[in-house]
């Protein structure tokens, strides 16, 4: 087993823990920690990806990498997002949690 | 060979194991700081697959001003928190089966490894010197992706509205509600005066030396954003009012440069975002100081968040 191939089962790992946070953890912020950890897994898989296209000197691939570092940047833009409409709901409703009521009467 | 695979297994199993407790750790507060020791470890682990570029962006942004934006958070929903309702535990079971299903697919994906591996490495490799970048991933970046660069910047841009427009309708253009805890004796103070003229040192030399070595205009305005965010904090400077038009001055020169460069293509190289022949290097360099600016006050504005007071006239 080479190192490429083990830090990819990690990324495979890190998607399962972070799509298990995202569905049983209720509170949103530990959603979106969730959600972060999950797109890392999901990163690593292209890391592993760009990895194996070593070639013409390169230790990685350019090309996945790249794409790696624009996601990164989206991904974060996303998370300041998504704080951003969490904490706008925790003033205007005083919701820090998802509930499994239907929205409409819940957060009484 | 061997110890190269002990110290992977040793990382990934730190790794997984941290990432494990900030999945399950009850409190919210302990969970970001263990977030913020697995994004820098997560660093580390894009060095072992050779990307220094990605490990930079991932220190930078996941161990560092991710952590700081959910701290942030945290700190305001603080004790705001109703009796939370967990889900049973035939459900948790069930989620975790599913994750156990979703993470087997991927893992044997990752064991199928295919005869010959995809690659474009050559590719990038041969058409670098035209562009007269030294880092195959600036290279890809600025000249092959350079679309996407500048979309992503775009978003960066539309998530600061985003946040912004999440302010109260007059408050549109006030000053962002960003904490700052000045004790004129404490630490905070003592390094948000020691740190920035190292920071802004390193955040610039990141950007510049990424044209030949790892690094960029990414990594470079994350630590410039890195460095205001302290000083704004230990209020040494005032937090500016978003309608400041230095400010936005600031937040848009970098994307409008890099357009104005790349519509110029359709003039002197004949597409959208080409480069005119051996003028390539000094159009990045410039394209990148600008969003290198651009991209460290838009990190810090986005974590300071949507505007909460007017300036006082």
């Amino acid at each position: 087993m080479t190192s490429g191939v083990l830090l990819g089962y990690c990324g495979a790992v890190l998607v399962g823990l972070g799509l298990f946070g995202l569905v049983t953890n209720p509170e949103i912020l530990r959603k979106i920690l969730a959600f972060n950890v999950l797109g890392n897994g999901v990163f690593l898989l292209f890391g592993v990806i760009a990895r194996r296209g070593a070639a013409a000197g390169l230790g990685a691939d350019p090309v996945p990498q790249a794409l790696v570092i624009t996601g990164i940047v989206v991904a974060f833009s996303a998370t300041a997002m998504a704080v951003g409409l969490l904490v706008r709901l925790n003033k205007v409703s005083g919701q820090t949690i998802m509930t499994s009521d239907d929205p409409t009467n819940s957060g009484k | 060979m061997t110890y190269d695979l002990a110290f992977d297994i040793s990382l990934a199993g730190l790794l997984l194991a941290i990432a494990l407790w900030t999945i399950v750790a009850r409190a919210i507060f302990p969970a970001i700081v263990l977030f913020m020791v697995y994004g820098l470890l997560l660093g580390i682990v894009w060095v072992r697959l050779s990307a220094v570029d990605v490990a930079l962006t991932e220190a930078a942004i996941g161990g560092g001003v991710t952590s700081m934006l959910l701290l942030g958070a945290a700190a305001r929903l603080q004790g705001k928190n109703v009796a939370s309702e967990q889900l049973g535990l035939p459900g948790r079971l069930a989620a975790a089966l599913l994750c156990i299903f979703v993470t087997a697919g991927l893992a044997y994906a990752v064991f199928l490894r295919p005869e010959v591996a995809a690659t474009l490495a050559p590719m990038a490799k041969e058409n670098l010197a035209e562009s007269g970048l030294g880092n195959p991933v600036a290279g890809v970046l600025f000249v092959y992706r350079a679309l996407d660069t500048l979309l992503e910047k775009v978003v960066l841009l539309l998530a600061l509205v985003g946040v912004w427009s999440l302010a109260k309708d007059e408050m549109w253009g006030g000053i962002p509600g960003l904490r700052v805890y000045a004790q004129p004796s404490g630490i905070l103070v003592y390094l948000a005066q020691v740190l920035p003229p190292i920071g802004i040192m390193v955040g610039i030399y990141m950007f510049w030396a990424g044209a030949n070595y790892p690094g960029g205009a990414f990594q470079g305005g994350t630590v410039l954003a890195a460095m205001w965010l302290l000083v704004m904090m230990a209020r040494l400077q005032d937090v500016p009012a978003t309608s400041a038009p230095w400010v936005r001055l600031c937040l848009v020169v970098g994307p409008v440069a890099f357009l104005a460069i790349g519509l110029s293509g359709f003039v002197f190289a004949g597409s959208f975002l080409g480069y005119p022949e051996g003028h390539a290097k000094p159009l990045i360099i410039i394209a990148e100081a600008t969003l290198t600016l651009s991209i460290g006050v838009t990190l810090a504005l986005l974590v300071a968040g949507p505007p909460e007071r007017m300036p006082q006239r």
